[in-house]
């Protein structure tokens, strides 16, 4: 079942994406009740990006990173070698971290553990899969497997967060199995400005749907290669049927408070943290931030004393726009 | 009625449109005065540890419980049963010890081992369709908890006088009787 029928079968039904691979049925002896459990459903996708909501998820590369974020106050951790700082610095092919790595994180985290998978490469994230990760982020900041190609999300149990830089992009993650979207922003600069431009092109593509007739919105779906029904979904929504969160170049809580304001439902920090002079203290005002992002007293205060933010890079600098990177 | 749904972090959202459906006048709760303002609490489901630290942060836990002795109801979902239970097993994280259990986080396991299960209510033939995401699990029951619903044997649905716990999530689903059970026990409790 894709998206857009099951989106719908949802509003009449609560009996949900009914998965028969992953139905699970206990008889009890004598037969007279049947418990049955569904796993690996769309609406327990969607679900754990909703518990997400409202919080901060943190770049770690190692299990002691992992402790800070948890003790600052991260809802979930991004495991991976290296940041996109530093990916970046140093170049050449960036593909998923040592599974090594990704069960050291896991194993000292309480909190959700994410982990990141080339574009397209569905091999790095059956893999992903099988170490029990919670979620799965199909990323632009590793270098793409597939030049044509994102992985069928559909095929996993696990669920699977994609970046966008507008409504169209978006449609076709979700369209593919993606639970939940987050701005590309440009990865490992400190510079919010491209996940702004990526929120108010995703608000205004969504809210110009209102204006489209039916005619347009067949002609806007053709072009954006993605189901008329999905379409038609957005525009009576007036917003995305997933989670979408804010990343790349959120730096300061400052940034936090810019990009919940313009609308989105939650922060990753990434370079951000580990790459500021005094991480601990970092992570918790940006995690102060995003709950109390309406109010500039508490913005005012967090942000006080809280060193040096990373440094930073002008975009026009920059030799590789990751955010380029997916079809 | 108003009705405050705790706003730290996690889907206070999706509460907040199931009381809207049920006519009443919800209430997002951030800060202290907000909390005076409301009749009720719902702490919603996220993430258990961070809701913790923002509520110690700005002492939003000692408010809690001081409305909670003035006889303020309270209904916990997932996280928000593990921040009310007495002891959260093998964390130090923050609880408020308003309800006698011991609550054990993510006890069927990673997202995986989520699932989503129909399960009976008090009073009620319709089965009831719950969502269980990284769920906890209710250990053991102590002083004045009754429970009032299982599932395979676990507790998932528990209250005491004035606390209501699910260990999954019906804001999550369209349908509002538990939303509508905590309500009545709120306006038991002022009548």
């Amino acid at each position: 079942m894709n998206w857009t029928t099951a989106c719908s079968f949802a509003r009449r039904n609560d009996a949900y994406f009914v998965n028969f691979k992953n139905y699970i049925k206990l008889a009890r002896i004598g037969g007279f009740i049947m418990i049955s459990e569904k796993k690996g459903t769309l609406k327990l996708k969607t679900g754990l990006a909703e518990m997400l909501k409202g919080g901060v998820i943190m770049d770690v590369v190692t299990a002691e990173h992992s402790k800070i974020a948890e003790k600052a106050g991260a809802v979930a951790v991004m495991a991976l070698e290296r940041v996109p700082a530093d990916i970046r610095a140093q170049g050449g092919v960036a593909r998923m971290s040592d599974p090594r790595l990704i069960k050291e994180i896991m194993a000292s985290a309480s909190i959700p553990v994410m982990a990141k998978c080339r574009i397209g490469h569905f091999a790095e994230a059956q893999i992903l899969e099988s170490l029990g990760i919670d979620y799965i982020d199909e990323s632009e900041v590793l270098t793409p497997a597939d030049d044509k190609f994102h992985v069928d999300k559909h095929k996993f149990k696990v669920p699977f967060v994609c970046g966008a830089t507008y409504l169209g992009e978006a449609l076709r993650r979700i369209n593919e199995g993606a639970a939940m979207i987050r701005t590309k922003g440009e990865a490992g600069t400190g510079n919010v400005v491209e996940a702004v431009k990526h929120m108010r092109r995703m608000n205004s593509d969504i809210s110009s749907l209102k204006k489209m007739s039916p005619k347009q919105l067949i002609e806007y779906a053709k072009q954006e290669r993605v189901p008329l029904q999905l379409v038609n979904l957005i525009k009576k929504l007036q917003k995305l049927p997933v989670v979408n969160f804010a990343a790349g170049g959120i730096a300061t809580p400052a940034d936090a408070s810019l990009m919940m304001q313009l609308g989105c439902d939650g922060i990753f920090v990434g370079s951000g943290i580990f790459k500021s002079s005094n991480p601990l203290k970092m992570a918790k005002a940006i995690v102060e931030a995003t709950t109390h992002y309406k109010d500039p007293k508490v913005l005012a205060k967090v942000s006080e004393g809280t060193g040096d933010a990373m440094k930073g890079q002008e975009i026009s600098k920059l030799e590789t726009k990751m955010q380029e990177r997916g079809w | 009625m108003k009705v405050g749904v705790l706003a730290l972090q996690g889907d206070f959202r999706e509460h907040i449109s199931i009381l809207k459906k049920l006519k009443l006048t919800p209430i997002e709760v951030r800060t202290k005065e907000e909390l005076d303002n409301v009749k009720a609490l719902i702490i919603p489901g996220g993430e258990s540890t961070t809701i913790g630290k923002l509520l110690k942060k700005y002492q939003l836990d000692k408010e809690i419980k001081k409305r909670y002795k003035k006889g303020m109801p309270i209904y916990g979902t997932c996280a928000g049963a593990i921040v009310l239970a007495k002891e959260i097993i093998d964390s130090d994280q923050l609880n408020l010890d308003l309800i006698d259990v011991s609550i054990e986080r993510n006890a069927y396991g990673r997202q995986a081992d989520s699932f989503e299960a129909d399960i009976s209510l008090p009073n009620s033939k319709k089965p009831f369709h719950a969502i269980f995401i990284r769920a906890p699990k209710i250990k053991q029951i102590r002083n004045g908890v009754k429970i009032l619903s299982k599932h395979k044997k676990e507790p998932i649905l528990a209250r005491t006088d004035n606390i209501l716990i699910s260990t999954f999530h019906p804001e999550l689903t369209e349908d509002t009787r538990i939303h509508e059970y905590f309500i009545q026990m709120a306006k038991d409790k002022y009548n």
